[in-house]
């Protein structure tokens, strides 16, 4: 009895949802989460996976020996690789594309590669103005990787105990 | 230049003459700030939901390069969506499908001819059946949703429209009660009357909101619920039949429905301030307002009126932030089994308040 007296006396007075209102009332007045993007930016870890690159040793030799560990271990088949021998016998890369339509950042061809060729680099910000901007061929890969080649190392070596 | 200036000004003593120009530049008067308030009432939405929802909502489009706190945003929306292609579905019927959405516009501005504004403002606020009109003009709201709905011929288009004519005509009944409430109280039809039976030297306390208190929720409510805004949305439901009754409209047609829904919003609160929170009065006691400037400010006057208006809206966009939407049959419900015995037993109350001249507001 008393409590359907309760209950009556709650919906005919509307105190939840007056409870309710209070709620979002107070919460109008909290402070913004909101980060004003271009602007402002959220700090990234040295893990951050974005664009692409391809490395190189301090004597300028590229590091990718041809191995398509990542080619096998992509889940996506975002990596096409094609080798052959070069003059000096070494096995070298003719053709390393990856598509960035196709791949989905996990990471995995950065984890397979036992020469740490191909990484994934902080660079978020980019985009494509025509078709098949979207391949990243081998030089746009050597290019972008001796463009963060900075940063790259710096994280790699603060990674490295954990690796 | 004095004689060019005194042909125009013939020219326009002229037209003066005629009833229509008259007529015709005071909807005008009207109608462009009220357009403008729709507009802005949108980014007050989005801004206020958006604040409550711990974000800070559109802050980028301004004019003129400054950003201004997203100021130009309405203005940019209302550019995009008139260069947008107003697509017709194949198997529509053409002239209903165009014609509904300015039916629903249409309803939700004529109402306006008979609200007064202050003590002299108004378009037709002399018309004696003044509420009378009122209702009648916002029912054929309905028919925009209902012929929106069935001439894009989608199921989804006709669910949502039966959905939303059903529930319409559910609160009109309570609003209807609600406002037979207001009529007792008032004596009235004519809304410049209505709100003069509220005028006392209480101020904010002669006002009829406190002796028709539970009239004055149930009228709100229902208020929301024909707007069919949160938490009554089941016509336009997003998440479950896309967007209800204008799914098919796209570009100026979409923005029209719009409109009209934010419109009828303003014209509720309007309405709740008219008929509940005294018009254009000032909330303070007689004593308390001083001569001169700061008395024409806090003064009775049309500012008031354009405050309480205001801060009935506000209501609207903090219901739609709180609560979910309701279940169709709850709705259903809360407007046959709940509002309709409120107002009925109520209205027995404010009969009875009448009869013994209750002070300070039927004596």
């Amino acid at each position: 009895m008393i409590n359907s007296m309760k209950s009556v006396f709650k919906s005919l007075f509307l105190t939840e949802l007056l409870k309710g209102m209070s709620v979002t009332g107070r919460y109008y007045f909290r402070k913004k989460f909101t980060l004003f993007y271009p602007e402002e930016k959220t700090p990234q870890s040295g893990r951050f996976r974005g664009l692409h690159a391809q490395r190189r040793y301090p004597n300028g030799e590229e590091r990718c020996i041809a191995c398509k560990l990542c080619e096998a271990v992509c889940p996506a088949l975002a990596i096409t690789i094609e080798s052959e021998q070069r003059e000096d016998g070494s096995r070298r890369t003719t053709r390393y594309d990856i598509d960035l339509f196709k791949c989905i950042y996990c990471g995995f061809c950065e984890e397979a590669c036992p020469v740490d060729a191909i990484v994934e680099t902080r660079e978020l910000e980019y985009h494509f103005e025509n078709r098949g901007e979207n391949i990243m061929t081998k030089e746009k890969l050597l290019r972008h990787g001796e463009l963060c080649e900075n940063q790259i190392a710096k994280d790699r070596a603060e990674d490295a105990a954990y690796r | 230049m004095s004689e060019l200036f005194d042909t125009v000004w013939g020219w326009g003593e002229f037209l003066w003459s005629f009833t229509i120009v008259q007529i015709v530049l005071s909807i005008v008067a009207l109608m462009v700030p009220l357009m403008l308030c729709v507009a802005y009432l949108t980014f007050a939405e989005r801004k206020i939901i958006g604040y409550m929802q711990v974000r800070i909502g559109p802050n980028r489009v301004g004019f003129f390069g400054f950003k201004m706190w997203g100021l130009g945003q309405p203005i940019a929306d209302a550019v995009k969506l008139m260069f947008k292609e107003i697509i017709i579905p194949a198997k529509a019927n053409k002239v209903l499908f165009l014609m509904a959405p300015v039916i629903s516009l249409a309803t939700a501005l004529a109402a306006w001819a008979v609200i007064p504004l202050n003590d002299f403002l108004g378009i037709a606020d002399e018309v004696n059946a003044g509420l009378l009109y009122v209702l009648a003009i916002t029912s054929l709201g309905v028919y925009g949703v209902i012929i929106a709905g069935w001439s894009s011929n989608s199921k989804y288009a006709f669910l949502g429209a039966l959905r939303s004519s059903a529930q319409i005509v559910a609160y009109e009944i309570a609003m209807g009660f609600a406002l037979v409430g207001v009529l007792l109280a008032a004596g009235d039809l004519n809304l410049r009357v209505i709100v003069e039976s509220q005028h006392g030297e209480l101020g904010l306390l002669d006002w009829f909101w406190l002796p028709l208190f539970p009239l004055f929720i149930v009228y709100f409510i229902s208020g929301v619920a024909e707007t069919n805004r949160a938490p009554f949305d089941v016509a336009e439901g997003e998440s479950e039949i896309v967007a209800g009754f204008h799914v098919d409209y796209s570009g100026m047609a979409f923005a029209v429905f719009f409109l009209a829904e934010y419109a009828n919003m303003i014209l509720i609160a309007a309405l709740t301030a008219i008929m509940f929170a005294g018009g254009w009065y000032s909330p303070l006691p007689e004593a308390w307002i001083p001569g001169g400037i700061m008395g024409s400010l806090i003064g009775d006057g049309i500012q008031w009126f354009i405050i309480k208006t205001a801060f009935f809206l506000i209501f609207f966009l903090w219901f739609r932030a709180t609560f979910p939407r309701y279940r169709y049959d709850q709705i259903m419900r809360l407007g046959w089994k709940v509002f309709i015995p409120v107002t009925i037993v109520w209205l027995l109350v404010v009969a009875v308040m009448v009869l013994m001249q209750l002070g300070p507001w039927f004596d």
